[in-house]
């Protein structure tokens, strides 16, 4: 078997794999905000706004991610919104994950107790209030496992992006496979990518869950 | 003198049940009221439609001359001078006890960070808690965290207290000191409307025990005469099985 690090793939697999962080990185940051409005619609109004961040989320998590992305690159064009392949691929994500976090953050939310916003109301402080200095400090905790969940599946779910001629990791990994014809290898050596970037995650995740941790929030971690 | 808290013909229905049916009362400042009865009497409902927790469906409620219950009321303020102990505590789970009393002053009164935390450090002293500021709610017994949840009340110096069966989610051994510290509070002239079925409490300091069944007020009067005479049959049967159950006031 021929050398499978040939050092001429390195630069441009790490420009592949930095639009690859660039893209999780973004959409879930534009998820989590969307999907934390979403979810403070759907817990605490009714009517209209109530009704649009349901249809929203019902949507968004009942269609597959990668038609949402053929509609944006390859349909809107007809209705004359023609978006960059990274904006589209970015912008599918991002509409995506929000709809899957603001079930997180709704479940979260709900799971902080009733007495929580009593207690927080008869102090006298605003609705408002309560939320961002009571329910949230809280459910943002809870949320950790769930979000960190869903960030690996974004991180791997980006690899669509090159059904629209986005160069991330895969897409720069079978450019060049495609000219030295070495698939087996340059594949292998994307998906060693995605793995470490997703123990490197995960080791992350335990830290910050850590740091956070206050005494009788969440599930006590179990240790046999 | 002016009532401190007067309500007047207060109703509420939870769909076909009518849980409150036209209760009026009132509380002159330094009273301390104790209002017992059997469960599913409204007695936590009335408590709470008090500061609004929940929404009276009719009738009007007064604290001084503000009417709390006014369309324009601007309940936020008039819930700032309210305090309310829960059954459950109710403490923010992810604040520490100091950061839990303090919220209030800081965040309502809108005092400034010295001045709440000197606020704060006083009502936890006051609920003999100066040792515990930095515990979180997990990291203290129930009878820690309703002294907890008693300073939180008094640190917003508000007018007067609602206590909500403060004792009964304790254990029997951790009753004590929190009944101690409600005693000291209603000797020290704090305004109290409380919840409970601890007689002993009643009859050392209530100025007036309230008996509620079935949504209304069925007789008032101070202690040593609902004991002694009471002139309602129920009143004398109601007290007499939770003298049994809770032992003899002493």
């Amino acid at each position: 078997m021929p050398l499978v690090f040939e050092w001429l793939w390195l630069p441009r697999l790490t420009r592949g794999l930095w639009v690859t962080l660039q893209l999780t990185g973004a959409c879930m940051g534009i998820g989590a905000l969307l999907g934390l409005l979403l979810a403070l619609a759907r817990v605490y109004t009714r009517g209209p706004v109530y009704w649009i961040a349901s249809l929203y989320v019902q949507f968004f998590r009942g269609t597959p991610l990668l038609v949402q992305l053929m509609i944006i690159h390859f349909g809107l064009p007809s209705a004359g919104i023609v978006l960059p392949a990274f904006v589209s691929g970015l912008l599918a994500m991002a509409l995506n994950t929000a709809a899957y976090q603001a079930e997180y953050f709704r479940g979260a939310i709900q799971s902080v107790k009733a007495g929580q916003m009593l207690a927080a109301r008869s102090l006298g402080l605003s609705a408002w209030q309560a939320i961002c200095r009571i329910i949230l400090p809280q459910a943002l905790r809870l949320v950790i496992p769930p979000w960190s969940n869903e960030l690996v599946y974004m991180l791997k779910y980006s690899t669509i992006v090159y059904m629209v001629g986005v160069a991330d990791l895969l897409g720069e990994a079978r450019n060049i496979a495609a000219r030295n014809f070495r698939f087996l290898e340059l594949y292998i050596v994307a998906a060693l990518f995605y793995l470490a970037l997703v123990l490197l995650l995960t080791v992350a995740q335990r830290v910050i869950e850590r740091q956070l941790r206050i005494p009788g929030l969440g599930v006590p971690r179990e240790r046999p | 003198m002016a009532p401190l808290l007067r309500t007047e013909d207060v109703h509420k229905r939870y769909g076909k049940e009518e849980v409150l049916r036209g209760v009026s009362m009132c509380l002159e400042p330094g009273e301390t009221k104790v209002i017992i009865g059997p469960s599913g009497t409204g007695k936590s409902t009335l408590l709470r439609c008090i500061n609004r927790l929940t929404e009276p469906d009719r009738g009007r409620i007064w604290l001084e001359e503000q009417e709390v219950t006014a369309r324009k009321a601007s309940i936020n303020r008039l819930r700032a001078d309210i305090g309310f102990v829960f059954q459950d505590f109710n403490l923010f789970t992810h604040l520490t006890s100091l950061e839990n009393v303090r919220l209030g002053p800081l965040r309502v009164r809108r005092l400034g960070r010295p001045q709440a935390n000197r606020t704060a450090l006083e009502a936890l002293a006051q609920v003999g808690l100066s040792d515990k500021t930095k515990s979180y709610p997990a990291e203290l017994s129930g009878g820690q965290q309703q002294r907890v949840a008693i300073a939180r009340a008094l640190a917003m110096h508000p007018k007067l207290i609602l206590f909500d069966e403060p004792t009964s989610a304790l254990d029997p051994e951790l009753i004590g000191e929190v009944l101690e510290v409600m005693v000291r509070l209603a000797k020290s002239g704090m305004t109290m409307l409380v919840v409970s079925h601890e007689m002993g409490f009643a009859r050392s300091v209530a100025d007036e025990i309230i008996f509620m069944e079935h949504g209304v007020i069925v007789e008032q009067g101070p202690p040593s005469r609902m004991f002694k005479a009471p002139t309602q049959a129920r009143t004398g049967e109601f007290l007499r099985k939770i003298s049994e159950l809770y032992g003899e006031a002493d």
